[in-house]
């Protein structure tokens, strides 16, 4: 029983890519060990496992690595048929997820990237364009629940849920970092808003972010980090 | 099942083929409606109002947006001829490759668009591509699906004829046999598949309309 089944996950705190690996493995209630890695220093073992791109997070099932955060919870979904399943039965209906799963996880967030990492007129440009995604966001939500958005709990979250949380859950912390809110998200994106508000109050969420003061530092210095390269 | 199924797409278009491929390899008969990309249709607009592009399927009149999530769609409702591996270890590898395949495979057509320092870094980032294909994506396997295609041999099509075509146009050998032997073989083996064979876009006519597009976006870019 020890290695068949093991499960373990490396990754870096302040991702949310590793983020929507460990809400997916909580939400289904399954035990692993987690290895912190460090970027600057990556170990030999994470090189192994993803030698194409080298980056977390890295899931590892009974010794083989399967990357890429979307991937990952697929597999996930495939392998585990306990607690909640992230992907619906339908056909149609999972494509609208996955479709939606992607925008936020390519159009949205690359663009909220920027803002953090960017000023002055490139960050003009990146608000401009994550308000626009925000809107089409919104309707989207509207066309996957035509019938209105189901009461959330840990039994029925999906993949998109996970998408969300771990995109959005840092907003208060980059509001702190920029020391402005760029988007009001509550205003913008109400549906999106009290769907994140929704999942943060659940336990296993609750129980699986960072400190907001961690994520803070983090986020501030990739900021630096980033206009100091930009600014060389 | 029996419900009709449409496909909006351009016949130059990798993305629009990467759809007719999988249809045709499952049998599913469907009707093809080509856009004028510069005249969208209302249906088109109605059908992807998020990103207003092609290739759209519309089934039961419902519509599915994304090449690769149109894939897994069609996989799903026609399971006949899979393209996907059964078991979740080997479907998560093939995922993997559709990932990277949509994420690195624009560096090409970025290699098409532009000249100079633009151009030169999408060159690098095309090679580093091919480079990771070859020496991971590949080995042991004549086509990425193993014994016959799959859905990432269909993801990589546009390495097959499109890439060709990039680099006769541009005149830079990015995918040279000697270097990228693998890779090489697998075009060869997946353009003989006859499916892919019957639905190749005419390279010489791609390449008149590729040639026409670069030196309209070159000029104007000069103007801009």
């Amino acid at each position: 029983m020890a290695e068949e089944n093991k499960v373990s996950l490396h990754g870096f705190f302040a991702s949310p890519y590793v983020r929507r690996v460990e809400l997916a493995l909580k939400f289904k209630g399954i035990p692993y060990e987690y290895v912190e890695e460090d970027l600057k220093n990556k170990s030999s073992l994470l090189l192994k496992y993803n030698p194409v791109h080298k980056k977390v997070p890295v899931l590892v099932h009974n010794g083989k690595p399967i990357v890429e955060s979307l991937v990952i919870l697929e597999y996930i979904d495939e392998t585990w048929k306990n607690g909640p399943q992230f992907l619906p039965e339908d056909p149609y209906k999972r494509a609208q997820i996955r479709f939606w799963a992607s925008f936020v996880h390519q159009q949205v967030f690359q663009n909220m990237v920027l803002i953090l990492k960017t000023d002055g007129e490139a960050q003009e440009k990146a608000v401009k364009e994550v308000s626009e995604k925000l809107s089409l966001l919104e309707e989207g939500i509207k066309s996957i629940f035509p019938e209105g958005i189901p009461i959330i709990d840990q039994e029925n979250v999906g993949l998109l849920d996970i998408v969300i949380v771990s995109t959005f859950s840092s907003y208060k912390a980059l509001k702190e970092v920029l020391g402005l809110e760029l988007i009001d998200l509550e205003k913008t994106s109400p549906l999106l808003f009290s769907r994140l508000k929704a999942l943060l109050e659940l336990p296993v969420v609750e129980g699986a972010l960072p400190p907001h003061e961690k994520v803070v530092g983090a986020l501030k210095f990739m900021r630096q980090n980033a206009l100091n390269s930009a600014s060389v | 099942m029996g419900e009709e199924v449409k496909l909006h797409g351009t016949w130059a278009s990798p993305f629009s083929c990467r759809v007719i491929w999988a249809l045709k390899l499952k049998g599913i008969p469907y009707e093809y409606i080509e856009e004028d990309l510069s005249n969208k249709s209302s249906q088109l607009l109605q059908h992807n109002p998020v990103h207003k592009k092609i290739p759209v399927l519309v089934h039961g009149g419902k519509a599915t947006c994304e090449s690769m999530i149109i894939l897994e769609y069609v996989e799903e409702m026609w399971p006949q001829n899979p393209l996907l591996p059964t078991h979740p270890c080997e479907r998560a590898d093939a995922r993997f490759w559709i990932k990277f395949a949509e994420e690195k495979g624009p560096a090409m057509w970025t290699v098409y668009r532009t000249s100079g320092e633009e151009q030169e870094k999408a060159v690098k980032d095309t090679l580093e591509m091919l480079r990771a294909i070859e020496a991971h994506g590949l080995v042991d396997k004549k086509y990425f699906g193993g014994d016959k295609i799959g859905i990432v041999d269909i993801a990589f099509g546009q390495i097959a004829q499109w890439l060709g075509v990039i680099e006769d146009i541009v005149g830079v050998k990015l995918l040279e046999a000697h270097k990228f032997p693998r890779l090489h073989a697998w075009i060869k083996n997946f353009k003989e598949v006859p499916i892919i064979k019957e639905n190749l876009p005419d390279r010489d006519e791609m390449m008149v309309l590729f040639k026409h597009f670069r030196e309209m976006l070159l000029t104007s870019s000069r103007d801009s």
